[in-house]
């Protein structure tokens, strides 16, 4: 099993969640999180003083899928979350060695 | 027969009553100035709580909104407590030596009822003196965001008591009492533009200047946490503006009508030129800046609300917008003290603008009262007004400064380091304004069940 962890646009959680519904993947765990890449930061002005805030909102979804789906699923998140601008994000593929179900107690493949 | 003996008795009751005529003495009260001046004093209190409160609040880091809010809602009792005991005779008893009230109307004592001629002549006393309440309440409550999130609560409120009774009360006398030397000199202040502005304005830049920046002003971002917030505030304060202004007529009449206008004009005048101002520099028109704008415009109108006309309004909330907008943009990061909200850029510029606008722009035309600025070919008034000014200043900032030297002797005014971190909610009130994930065990445990509670929860059970 694989973890897959993508940070994305926050307006492209939508399209994102609908391309994995389609490619049928149902579950996952979405974070409002910030962070920073290739991305400038932008400038708030707050009583004529001007702040570079360089810390943008960003969406982290978090995914548990099988090993032979990865690939797939990689390249549906970056289809729908990509705009060809800078800031788009980023995806990381972590390895999971278990899942189990606490309703069932399912383990494993099956628990995903 | 309870019924029809009823109306009987109630009517002897009322016989058996002193009338009122009798109890009110000679002066007749107006019915109308009266409802007029208690509505008022009650939106004077909004403007304070929760007016400042939100506005303020909205301003600070999440983690320090309990406190900015806690300090509005305990000035509010606490001046409120100062003021019947020995705050208002010192404003406005029987004069000493032209600089303070003397002690005989030491908790409201000879307060009553009827009308005192020397402040109003058909309202009752202590209608006058609820309201002229709400102004001291509000005067110190502004002060607290020059200090904003690094001043500790017991030093904040010792401070306030001394600063109420030493500053506030003796120049409330000056300028509004009857023998107050300000008064004697003509200078005018319809609403407070130096007895409530330019004092909590000074004041509030001594303060921040005695206690020290905030630890990281300058490196991290210090930024508002609820910008709605700080609008409402901003809102509430304007609406409560029309009983702080329109109210000093002290008159339901064409007057306060007079003031009600020109405070919503100038109020309007000072959000467009300041949201202006910004605009142009910034490319955007911030709403932080039109609600600070309308703030500037009402403090500069307050001292001139019952002397000018709608034009010179204008004028005076044009003016107000762009020099408080530069004052705390350009001028407090040039200097670089740390008045975390503003206070002396806001109230202490637009204060001392508006009371020298009114030496500009008064007209006797407004109020025959009143007197005529330089506009109207009245030079020595502005002279006059900027002896007020002068004198504002001078009395708060030397107060202010005296007064929190003199508690740092007995107080630690500041956080600690490691307070500022965690933030003053935490660690001077033991609350959390937003304890989304708050995980712990209460310390008082629920009383446990009583065998006659228990049976009859057992029966509720069973019943349902």
């Amino acid at each position: 099993m694989t973890k897959i962890e993508c940070i994305i646009r926050p307006g492209k959680l939508e399209d994102v969640k609908e391309a994995l519904d389609r490619f049928g993947i149902k579950g996952m765990t979405v974070t409002q999180v910030i962070g920073c890449g290739l991305q400038k930061g932008r400038t708030e002005v707050y009583r004529g003083r001007e702040y570079s805030i360089n810390l943008l909102p960003k969406i982290k979804v978090e995914i548990v899928v099988r090993d032979d789906q990865v690939d797939g699923v990689i390249r549906t998140i970056s289809e729908a979350a990509r705009t060809g601008q800078i800031g788009d994000g980023k995806i990381f593929t972590h390895r999971v060695e278990n899942a189990a179900r606490i309703r069932t107690g399912e383990q494993g493949e099956d628990a995903i | 027969m309870l019924a029809r003996l009823l109306p009987g008795l109630l009517i002897l009751t009322v016989l058996a009553l002193p009338g009122p005529a009798l109890a009110q003495g000679t002066s007749p009260l107006d019915t109308g100035d009266t409802a007029f001046v208690l509505v008022c004093a009650a939106l004077v209190m909004v403007m304070t709580l929760p007016g400042v409160a939100l506005f303020y609040g909205g301003m600070v880091r999440r983690k320090n909104v309990l406190s900015i809010v806690m300090q509005s809602l305990f000035v509010l009792a606490l001046v409120s407590v100062q003021w019947v005991l020995w705050g208002y005779t010192l404003a406005f008893g029987p004069d000493r030596a032209h600089v303070v009230g003397d002690l005989s109307w030491l908790g409201f004592r000879g307060v009553e009822q009827v009308a005192n001629p020397d402040y109003s002549a058909e309202v009752p006393h202590l209608a006058f003196a609820v309201f002229q309440l709400m102004f001291a309440v509000i005067t110190a409550a502004l002060i607290t965001g020059a200090v904003a999130e690094r001043m500790r609560f017991p030093a904040f409120v010792a401070f306030t008591l001394l600063w109420t009774t030493l500053v506030y009360d003796p120049l409330a006398h000056w300028v509004w009492g009857v023998g107050g030397w300000l008064r004697e000199l003509g200078a005018l202040d319809f609403a407070g533009g130096t007895v409530v502005h330019i004092s909590s304005g000074v004041a509030g830049l001594i303060a921040a200047l005695v206690l020290g920046r905030r630890r990281g002003y300058g490196s991290e971002p210090m930024l508002p946490h609820n910008l709605p917030f700080t609008v409402l505030g901003a809102a509430l304060l304007w609406f409560g503006w029309f009983g702080f202004n329109a109210g000093s007529a002290l008159s339901a009449g064409g007057l306060a009508a007079s003031a009600f206008v020109v405070t919503n004009t100038a109020a309007a005048a000072a959000t467009l030129s300041w949201a202006g101002a910004e605009w142009v520099r910034h490319g955007k028109p911030t709403v932080l800046g039109a609600a600070t704008g309308c703030v500037a415009g009402l403090v500069a109108i307050t001292p001139a609300a019952g002397f000018v006309g709608p034009m010179s309004a204008v004028i005076i909330g044009l003016v107000a917008g762009v020099a408080c907008y530069l004052a705390v943009s350009v001028v407090k990061a040039r200097l670089g003290y740390d008045d975390s909200l503003d206070v002396f850029g806001v109230h202490g510029v637009g204060g001392t603008w508006g009371a020298l606008a009114t030496g500009l722009f008064a007209s006797r035309a407004v109020n025959p009262a009143g007197a005529d600025g330089l506009l109207f070919g009245n030079a020595g008034q502005l002279w006059t007004q900027f002896v007020g000014v002068a004198a504002s200043w001078a009395f708060a900032g030397l107060l202010t400064f005296l007064i929190l030297k003199g508690l740092g002797m007995v107080f630690r005014l500041r956080a600690t380091e490691e307070e500022e971190e965690q933030g003053l909610d935490l660690t001077q009130h033991g609350e959390d304004a937003y304890p989304d994930m708050a995980v712990g065990i209460p310390l008082t445990p629920a009383p446990a069940p009583t065998p006659a509670g228990a049976a009859r929860a057992a029966e509720r059970e069973a019943g349902a």
